[in-house]
C-alpha cells in the first residue's frame, strides 16, 4: 500500500461530492483525506483526495472516477513535484503555569495563537502532515482538548495550471 | 444471415439529425416539455405507470401522436420491458414512474441495465421542490438511492432544464458503454411554464467516450493474432451492443481462431459457424472452457472477465497472452492483467483489426492452426453438450428447450429469467443472429423474462418472441401478462416448471447434502399446483396449455405458434432432478470443470 494524492477537477454541480465519495466506498477504495473547494473558475470545483492503494487499484480508482460524468480531469500529484499542505486548529489547555510552555511550542513550529481564554488557547498551524503530527505530539503533554484538521490540499510546482485545459473543455461543451 | 444492427449511438445520432424536429422556441409547461423532448429525441414507446408526482406529465402524454405509452402493472415490469425493447431493437428504452415507491420499484431494472450495459432512460416524478427533503408523502431520494446503479442521474427542479436534461440523458444512455440514466423531475417543475426548443446543446464537459482505437495497439493485437498457435476469441456482450457482429464475422473467418460467446453474447457469432465452440464459464461447454484454459492467446472483445466466466481468476487461461478490447477503459485490466489494451467501439476496433491482420498475414504468413483444431475437435467429439434422460419419467427440461429452439427457428427472440432454465436456454437453443437472446446476465434478476419479452415484442412486433421462464421467476413478474393481453402484445411463455427454485435446489443437491431448504414451490405435477398456471393464464386472458408428456411437446409449441391474438403460456411440467451440466463449481479453477456429475475431462491424455 502506498499513499497517492489525486487532484480531481469536477463540474461545480450539486451532488458531485456524493458521487465521488460513493464511488470510493462501493469500490472499496480507502480515502485517507478529502478536501473540496472552488477554483479560480466558478464552473469548476477541485477535490483533493488522498488514497491508500497499490499501484494497480490506483489505476482502477482513476478510471472509475473518469467514468463519472461530472469529473472533468484527474491529475496525480506526487510529493516531489507538488506542494502539499494541511490546516490544523487545535485547542490546548494553557493556564498561568503552562502558557509560556505552550507559546514556546507555537513559536518553534511557526504556528499562531488565534484565540485566548484564561485556561486555554486555540492554535492554527499549516504544514505537511508530518509537521502537524510533530506539533500535536509536542502539545500533547499540555492537554489537547479539541482537534480540527483539514484534508490535504495540493498544487503542482511550476507555472503550469491544470485547470486551464479543463476550462477549455467546460467552455466549449 | 447476420444482419448488422443499428447501435444506440447511431439511432440517437439519426434522431438528433432529424431536421423536421427543429423547434425554435415555444411556450409550454414543464410537463409538455417532457413529452416534446421524448418525441424529439426519437422515443417511440414508454413503458410506465402514473401516480401523484408524475401526473402532470401524463396529461400531455395522452395527446402525443408519436409516443405510445404502455400501461404496465408494476414499475419493475416497466423497467424490464424497456430493457427488452432496447435489447431487441438497439434503441434507447424508456420507462416512466412516479415518486417514492414508483421510483424505488425501478431500482432493480436500473441495476440490471447497469450491469448488462442496456441503454435505458427512466423518468420519475419527484415531489414538488418545496417538499424535497421534508419526508413528504411518496418522497424518496431516488437519485441518491440509484447512484451506484446508474450511468448517470439528474434531479431537475428548474423547468428550463428539462429539455436539455432529457437530451443529455438519451445521449449518455446510448453512447460509449450504454447504460441507464435516471431523470427525476420535481412536480413543481412540470407545472411551471418554460420554453421548449429543439435541438438542444448538450453541456457535458466531462463526458468523452473514446470510440476510435489506437492504431499502434491494433497493430500489436494483429501481430499476436498472426503468430498465435492456440488463439481464442472471447466474445462478450459488447459486440452485440456495438452492432459489430458482421465485423466480428470477418475477423473470425480471417483469423481461423476458435470463438466462444459469453452468456451476454449468444448470437454475436452464429452457433452454426464451424469455429464456434459455444459458451464459456460456469455452465459453458467443455470445448469452450478448455480452449480458454489451453489458449496461448485470448482476444477479449467487449467482455469483462466476469467471475462466472473465469472461475478462479488466478488459474484462468494461465498460458495466454491477453488482448482486451472494450469501450470502457475501466474494464481493461480490472480483473486480468492485459498485454495489449484497446479502448474503442468494437465496430471500429474490428473494422481496423481485420485489415491489420491481413497486413500481418501478408508479412509473416498465416499461422498453422491444424494441431489446435485437431485438439479442439477432439474435445468437441468427446464432450458434446448433452443431457441424461430423467429418472422420474417427467419431461427433460433440456429436451423441451431444444425442441422449442428448433421449432421457433432463428428468427425468434428468446427472453429468459434466471436459473437452470436460463442456462439450458443459453446452451440448447442455437442462436444465429445477435439481439435474439435477452437475459439478465450480470445482476441475475429473476422475473426478467415476461416483461423483457413484452418489451421485445413491442419493438419487434413481426418476430415471434418467447419468454423462457421458470416457475419461480414467473411468479415474480407474471402480472405483466395483463399488460400483454390488453395491449395486443402476443408473447409466448414457455414455463419450465420443475416445481422448485431449480438452480438453488441443484446447489443443495451438490453442496448441501440434498437438504432442500425452502426451494419447493408446489407448482408442478403431483402437487397442489398453487398457482395453477393454466388457470392463471386463463384469468389473464391468455391461452394456457399444460404439457406433461414428451409426446405432447411439439404439438403444444405448434399450437402456441398458431395463436397470435393473445399471449400463450405453456406449462411444461419437467423433472425437478434435472441438473445443468457441465459445471465449474463456484470459486474453483476452470480446469476442474465437470462434464457431468463426478466426470471430469482427462486433460493430460489429450495434451
Amino acid at each position: 500500500m502506498s499513499r497517492h494524492t489525486l487532484s480531481v477537477l469536477v463540474e461545480n454541480k450539486p451532488g458531485v461530492l456524493t458521487r465521488v465519495a460513493g464511488l470510493f466506498a462501493r469500490r472499496a477504495f480507502n480515502i485517507h483525506s478529502l478536501a473540496v473547494g472552488p477554483t479560480e473558475h466558478e464552473e469548476i470545483s477541485r477535490i483533493t483526495v488522498v488514497v491508500d492503494v497499490d499501484e494497480h487499484p490506483l489505476e482502477q480508482v482513476t478510471k472509475q472516477l473518469n467514468k463519472l460524468v461530472h469529473v472533468i480531469k484527474i491529475v496525480e500529484l506526487d510529493a516531489e513535484s507538488s506542494v502539499q499542505r494541511e490546516l490544523l486548529l487545535v485547542k490546548v489547555r494553557a493556564d498561568g503555569a503552562s502558557r509560556s510552555g505552550v507559546l514556546e511550542v507555537v513559536d518553534l513550529f511557526r504556528a499562531h495563537v488565534v484565540d485566548v481564554v484564561p485556561d486555554s488557547v486555540v492554535i492554527e498551524a499549516t504544514g505537511t502532515s508530518a509537521k502537524l503530527t510533530a506539533l500535536l505530539s509536542a502539545l500533547e503533554p499540555f492537554g489537547v482538548r479539541e482537534i480540527v484538521k483539514s484534508g490535504t490540499l495540493a498544487v503542482g510546482r511550476g507555472s503550469r495550471s491544470i485547470t486551464d485545459r479543463a476550462l477549455d473543455r467546460v467552455r466549449s461543451a | 444471415m447476420v444482419q448488422p444492427n443499428p447501435t444506440p449511438a447511431h439511432v440517437a445520432a439519426r434522431a438528433t439529425r432529424a431536421a423536421d424536429r427543429a423547434v425554435p422556441g415555444e411556450e409550454v409547461t414543464g410537463a409538455e416539455a417532457i413529452v416534446r423532448s421524448l418525441e424529439s429525441v426519437g422515443a417511440e414507446v414508454v413503458f410506465g405507470i402514473p401516480g401523484g408526482a408524475i401526473l402532470p406529465a401524463y396529461d400531455p402524454l395522452m395527446d402525443s401522436a408519436k409516443l405510445r405509452h404502455i400501461l404496465v402493472r408494476h414499475e419493475q415490469g416497466g423497467g424490464h420491458a424497456a430493457q427488452g425493447y432496447a435489447h431487441a431493437t438497439g434503441k434507447v428504452g424508456v420507462t416512466m414512474a412516479t415518486s417514492g415507491p414508483g421510483a424505488t420499484n425501478l431500482v432493480t431494472p436500473l441495476a440490471d441495465a447497469h450491469m448488462d450495459s442496456i441503454p435505458l432512460v427512466a423518468i420519475t416524478g419527484q415531489v414538488g421542490q418545496a417538499l424535497i427533503g421534508t419526508d413528504g408523502f411518496q418522497e424518496a431520494d431516488i437519485v441518491g438511492i440509484t447512484m451506484p446503479v446508474t450511468k448517470h442521474s439528474y434531479l431537475v427542479t428548474d423547468p428550463d432544464e428539462i429539455t436539455r436534461t432529457i437530451a443529455e440523458a438519451f445521449h449518455i444512455a446510448s453512447t460509449g458503454r450504454p447504460g441507464p440514466v435516471l431523470v427525476d423531475i420535481a412536480k413543481s417543475a412540470m407545472q411551471a411554464s418554460t420554453t421548449f426548443s429543439w435541438p438542444q446543446e448538450l453541456a457535458l464537459p466531462g463526458y468523452h467516450p473514446v470510440t476510435k482505437p489506437h492504431a499502434k495497439q491494433i497493430r500489436e493485437a494483429a501481430k499476436l493474432l498472426a503468430v498465435a498457435r492456440r488463439p481464442v476469441l472471447y466474445v462478450g456482450g459488447g459486440v452485440v451492443r456495438s452492432g459489430a457482429s458482421a465485423a466480428l464475422r470477418r475477423l473470425v473467418d480471417l483469423s481461423g481462431a476458435a470463438v466462444v460467446t459469453t452468456l451476454m453474447a449468444r448470437g454475436a457469432v452464429p452457433d452454426s459457424h464451424p469455429q464456434h465452440l459455444g459458451m464459456p464459464g460456469m455452465h459453458g461447454t467443455v470445448p469452450a472452457v478448455a480452449a480458454l484454459q489451453k489458449a496461448d492467446l485470448v482476444v477479449a472483445l467487449g467482455a469483462r472477465f466476469d467471475d462466472r466466466v473465469t472461475g478462479k481468476l488466478s488459474s484462468f487461461a494461465p498460458h495466454a497472452a491477453i488482448v482486451h478490447a472494450d469501450i470502457d477503459p475501466a474494464e481493461i485490466g480490472k480483473n486480468r492483467a492485459v498485454d495489449v489494451p484497446i479502448v474503442g467501439d468494437l465496430r471500429e476496433v474490428l473494422g481496423d483489426l481485420v485489415p491489420a491482420l491481413e497486413a500481418e498475414h501478408a508479412k509473416v504468413g498465416r499461422p498453422d492452426l491444424a494441431a489446435w483444431w485437431h485438439q479442439l475437435d477432439t474435445w468437441r467429439e468427446t464432450y458434446p453438450l448433452g443431457f441424461a434422460p430423467t429418472g422420474d419419467g417427467a419431461l427433460a427440461p433440456q429436451q423441451v428447450i431444444a425442441r422449442l429452439g428448433e421449432l421457433a427457428g432463428p428468427d425468434a427472440i428468446f427472453a429468459s429469467g434466471v436459473g437452470q432454465h436460463q442456462m439450458w436456454a443459453a446452451q440448447f437453443i442455437r442462436y444465429e443472429r445477435p439481439n435474439t437472446w435477452l437475459n439478465s446476465g450480470g445482476l441475475g434478476t429473476m422475473g426478467f423474462a415476461v416483461p423483457a419479452a413484452m418489451g421485445a415484442k413491442v419493438g419487434e412486433p413481426d418476430r415471434p418472441v418467447w419468454a423462457i421462464d421458470g416457475d419461480g421467476c414467473f411468479q415474480m413478474t407474471n402480472q405483466e401478462l395483463a399488460t400483454c393481453a390488453i395491449n395486443d402484445i402476443p408473447i409466448k411463455v414457455a414455463l419450465i416448471n420443475n416445481s422448485s427454485l431449480g438452480m438453488v435446489r441443484q446447489w443443495q443437491t451438490l453442496f448441501y447434502d440434498k437438504r432442500y431448504s425452502n426451494t419447493d414451490l408446489h407448482t408442478g405435477q403431483g402437487t397442489r399446483r398453487i398457482p395453477d398456471f393454466v388457470k392463471l393464464a386463463d384469468a389473464y386472458g391468455c391461452e394456457g396449455i399444460r404439457v406433461e408428456h414428451e409426446r405432447d411437446v411439439d404439438a403444444a409449441i405448434k399450437r402456441a405458434q398458431e395463436i397470435d391474438d393473445r399471449p400463450v403460456v405453456i406449462d411444461f411440467n419437467v423433472s425437478r432432478d434435472a441438473m445443468v451440466w457441465p459445471m465449474v463449481a463456484s470459486g474453483v479453477s476452470n480446469d476442474d470443470i465437470q462434464y457431468a456429475r463426478g466426470i471430469s475431462p482427462a486433460w493430460d491424455r489429450e495434451d
